[in-house]
């Protein structure tokens, strides 16, 4: 008997995140499937334009950005005290905390709490910290079925696929492809799709409100994120639009909630803030459908016992550097992967991570440090073009902290030879001094006389092929600026 | 015109390194221009680089020499101006991130100091000479790509636009999807080639349909990357700097 | 060994040994005034178009004509039978119990399924946001537990006028102190949607996917 046929619910493709191979080398992959592109195209450029509309409605917006940093910032700076207070908080709110320092430790918690309850299935909201600490895989191997609840996650998960995207993880689906999955898969897991199902969608998410009620309606744990969790009060926040998560946060007798240490707010006060920012920069609404704000156990309503976990996973890695420290303000709204060139050329798969795009490429490698081949090409998966800072809810200096990653990868290769470090020695040596320079030019001088008529050059061998792969490259002039105008105006300035 | 011969301001001029070597006309054009409005141009030689490519790849020590050339070559004058907002966008927000990452307080000093009077072509016309008419005459439909870093980093604005209506039978083409950077990226470009000229290609094709016969950018880097993809594609579509179609004028061309 | 408690915010502690001064308010400042209004011409008409803007249907009734409105709005949708939170309105109640819909109580409380088999919830609110067309539930007794204005198909909420402000700011300053008593709030902005294929809005996936509004506003002196 294989393994595949006591799964409880849908395998995810062979391999790990970290086993991946560069940035550069999955790119080249997803960018060959044109569907993909096409996909990656219109939903992107769709989304971008409702951000913009909706953020253009708030002349405060600026102001806005800047209290949205400067809460995170006094959080961050002072993560501790705060820490410290929403334990106390939660505590006194009825609520269990546990601590988990990384990904088997939290995963370990979760799953202890659901063995005790003598269950065999939990319902799932959406939540990116789950999904990082691959909260599923370790409940399947306890022989937990954990049901993802949010659309597109149960898109992912039907499709044994992995999530492209933070706010909409099945981005890279088409219509068509939603309609063939559900048709296959959903029969295996509970209430099928209808045959004659179309794949409007519409009634694709039809399928879905049928394919998941009965599994909210038995449900006895549910497991979740949470967008905002506040100090002062206890109180978590979690931000939705389909009703999903109501469903697990308010019917279950049992709610285990697993938050990165990261996502403190200081007060109830600051939500006018973030409740803002979140919404208008991630879906382009003025507001999404549903907000949920619960503290600890409500007497007679909801939950009546609530766990909450706290997980660093590498998160204090970042806070220990200060120019790292920036990447924590991130509320996962999305918008710099909407914007951003490359994610919508390459999609997020290519990240080999849960966070795909800008952030993901400051984010990973600061969570995972970088060692792994994957995280040492996430800082170059950028032509620091800037968009993402233009439309970062809390202004995350993200162009900065690439260009900061890129010398600590250069550091870590420090001694090691290869051709960028090569080139990178070469290049510093002829810029560090005006009569080096000159000299590089007169060879480039020579170059250009010893073919006269050309004026550009065609595809040619490595090194050369990556540029001129697709790019002609334009021959030097045979006089340099630096020569005429030592010709035309003497030595002297 | 705020300026006239000889009486206009003492400028630096920063060719960039890549101006000099691949580009020489683009500094030509810049001193052309600045002479016509009365500017007396000098060239520092000692100047090479901003140092960009090195700081991009995380190679920062190697890039401390190229601020500390940078400071040596300027200092002293009220104006430096170089002819791309990448480059000059480089020495505003990067030489003092690597001031501070070499140690050295007093180089952090200088370099705040001669940061403080460096411009980009566009803003030394549109903000020190207060000129957007320079006289020039491109009988041309162009089509301008604002480049990232002119736009996000050195921030020239709207002032490229502003100097280009004011060219004398110029005739701007409006380009789709305008902000969206074209993947040169520096070594962005042959580091991840694969995308760079998946970027690049859907730009090139942006650049096409406007009907335009010429691409005009602050950035001759950005031209070279856009302007191989169409040269490669036997486009008829050329490239130019913005100082080259600011210096031309009725009497010929730059 | 070190609990895991105390070795995170041992890290913690260590990777902010930057920060010297003590006090986060005085250490960080924020530059945002909080609970301020944003101004608007007519705050009770951009509530209205907001709210239908998110698909919502909206009915503006003098206080007088909510209970006549509840009644005929739910029989509009073509309900048959309702829950109704123990603290509502009696003149609502009455009405909807006139009109021949079947009234349940959630006392002792419905099981989920039975919440599934019925048709709709009546309650009142505590907060509307005319920006952003929003309506919040504090769960107090006219408004009941979480889950009655989840699980039946149709919500019919009744939002007084005066519980109606501009915006999101004015709004989290009038639910601090519900939350500090601990009570459970409920955002809603439109039906239930998704926008999870292809970015196409998509309206009604698990929540209500009908939400009837009453705007109950005095009558002009």
């Amino acid at each position: 008997m294989t393994e595949q046929a006591q799964r409880r619910t849908p395998a995810p493709p062979p391999g790990t995140y970290l086993g991946m191979p560069t940035f550069q080398k999955n790119a080249k992959v997803q960018l060959a499937d044109p569907q993909l592109r096409s996909n990656l195209r219109h939903a992107t450029g769709t989304i971008r334009a409702k951000r913009a509309e909706r953020v253009a409605e708030v002349p405060e917006w600026e102001q806005l950005r800047l209290a949205g940093e400067a809460i995170k910032n006094r959080t961050l700076r002072h993560l501790d005290t705060y820490l410290v207070q929403l334990e106390e908080s939660l505590t006194k709110a009825g609520a269990t905390v546990h601590w988990a320092r990384d990904a088997a430790e939290a995963n370990a918690i979760v799953v202890g709490l659901v063995q005790a309850k003598g269950v065999d299935e939990v319902v799932k909201v959406k939540s990116m910290a789950t999904q990082e600490i691959e909260l599923n895989e370790a409940l399947e191997h306890a022989g937990i079925a954990a049901w993802e609840t949010d659309l597109a996650e149960l898109i992912v998960q039907l499709g044994h696929d992995r999530p492209s995207h933070i706010l909409v993880p099945a981005i890279h689906r088409n219509r068509a492809e939603v309609r063939e999955i559900f048709l296959r898969e959903m029969k295996q897991y509970g209430t099928p799709a209808p045959e004659d199902i179309t794949d409007s969608p519409a009634e694709l998410a039809g399928a879905a409100r049928r394919h998941l009620r009965e599994k909210f309606l038995r449900a006895k744990v549910a497991v979740s994120g949470a967008n905002f969790a506040i100090a002062e009060t206890g109180t978590l926040v979690v931000v939705e639009s389909e009703g999903n998560g109501r469903m697990c946060l308010t019917l279950p007798e049992t709610l285990i909630s697993v938050v990165g240490i990261e996502k403190v707010l200081p007060t109830v006060e600051d939500l006018e803030v973030f409740m803002r920012l979140l919404p208008r920069s991630s879906t382009g609404e003025r507001m999404n459908p549903y907000t949920s704000v619960w503290t600890g156990v409500t007497p007679g309503d909801g939950p009546q016992e609530v766990h909450v976990v706290l997980v660093d996973n590498g998160r204090t890695n970042a806070l220990a550097d200060p120019q790292g420290r920036p990447a924590l303000r991130c509320i996962r709204c999305s918008a710099c992967l909407n914007i951003c060139p490359v994610y919508e050329r390459v999609g997020g798969h290519a990240y080999g991570s849960v966070y795909p795009g800008p952030i993901g490429a400051v984010l990973n490698p600061q969570l995972r440090g970088i060692s792994s081949k994957i995280d040492q090409s996430l800082p170059y998966a950028s032509s620091l073009c800037g968009a993402c800072f233009d439309v970062c809810p809390v202004r995350i200096p993200i162009p900065d902290m690439l260009v900061h990653l890129r010398h600590e990868v250069a550091e870590h290769k420090r001694g090691h030879v290869g051709v960028q470090q090569t080139a990178m020695a070469v290049a510093g040596w002829v810029l560090s001094d005006h009569k080096h320079f000159e000299l590089a030019e007169r060879a480039a001088g020579l170059a250009a006389r010893a073919l006269p008529n050309t004026t550009h050059l065609g595809p040619l061998p490595w090194p050369a092929s990556p540029w001129t792969r697709a790019r002609d490259l334009p021959m030097p002039p045979a006089e340099s600026f630096r020569t005429w105008w030592r010709k035309e105006r003497g030595e002297a300035r | 015109m705020a300026h006239r011969f000889g009486v206009g301001p003492r400028v630096a001029l920063f060719a960039t390194c890549i101006n000099d070597v691949m580009f020489p006309g683009t500094p030509k054009a810049v001193v052309q221009v600045l002479e016509r409005l009365g500017c007396t141009v000098e060239f520092p030689v000692e100047q090479t680089c901003c140092g960009q490519m090195l700081t991009n790849t995380g190679y920062f020590d190697a890039a401390v020499p190229n601020v500390r050339n940078y400071v040596k070559a300027f200092r002293g004058y009220d104006y430096i101006v170089g002819a791309s907002g990448s480059c000059i966008g480089a020495v505003r927000h990067q030489h003092p991130m690597l001031a501070e990452h070499a140690g050295d307080p007093g180089l952090a000093e200088a370099v705040a100091d001669v940061v403080a009077r460096t411009y980009d072509f566009s803003e030394l016309l549109v903000d020190v000479l207060e000129v957007t008419d320079v006289g020039a005459y491109f009988p041309h439909k162009v089509t301008y790509h604002p480049t990232c870093h002119s736009v996000r980093v050195t921030k020239v604005g709207d002032r490229p636009y502003r100097l280009l209506e004011k060219v004398k039978g110029l005739e701007l083409m409006p380009l789709e999807a305008a902000d969206q950077c074209c993947g040169f990226g520096g070594t962005f470009s042959v580091k991840n080639p694969d995308v760079s000229v998946a970027m690049g290609s859907d730009k090139a094709r942006h650049v096409v349909d406007t009907g335009a016969e010429y691409l005009v950018t602050g950035d001759n880097a950005c031209l070279m990357h856009i302007g191989g993809l169409l040269h490669r594609q036997n486009s008829a579509v050329r490239t130019i700097h913005l100082a080259e179609i600011l210096a031309s004028t009725e009497g010929g061309a730059a | 060994m070190m609990n895991a408690r105390d070795e995170i915010l041992g890290r913690v502690r260590a990777a902010l040994a930057d920060v010297v001064q003590p006090d986060p308010v005085a250490d960080v400042p924020v530059e945002w005034e909080f609970g301020r209004a944003t101004a608007m011409p007519d705050v009770l008409g951009r509530f209205v178009e907001m709210c239908e803007d998110y698909q919502a249907r909206v009915v503006r009734a003098a206080d007088g004509d909510v209970a006549a409105q509840v009644a005929a709005l739910l029989a509009e949708a073509g309900v048959s039978s309702v829950v109704l939170p123990s603290g509502l309105d009696a003149g609502w109640r009455q009405a909807v119990a006139d009109a021949g819909i079947t009234v349940h109580d959630d006392d002792p409380q419905l099981s989920r399924a039975e919440l599934d088999a019925i048709d709709a919830v009546v309650t009142a609110a505590a907060v509307g946001i005319a920006e952003t067309g929003t309506i919040v539930l504090d769960h107090a007794a006219d408004q009941g537990r979480r889950a009655l204005t989840l699980v039946p198909d149709t919500h019919l909420v009744v939002v007084r006028a005066d519980q109606v402000v501009s915006d999101v700011p004015e709004a989290v300053a009038r639910l601090v102190s519900a939350v500090a008593d601990g009570a459970p709030l409920t955002w809603i902005s439109g039906p239930s949607a998704t926008s999870d294929i292809e970015l196409s809005r998509v309206e009604g996936v698990h929540g209500p996917r009908n939400l009837l509004v009453i705007l109950a506003e005095q009558p002009p002196e």
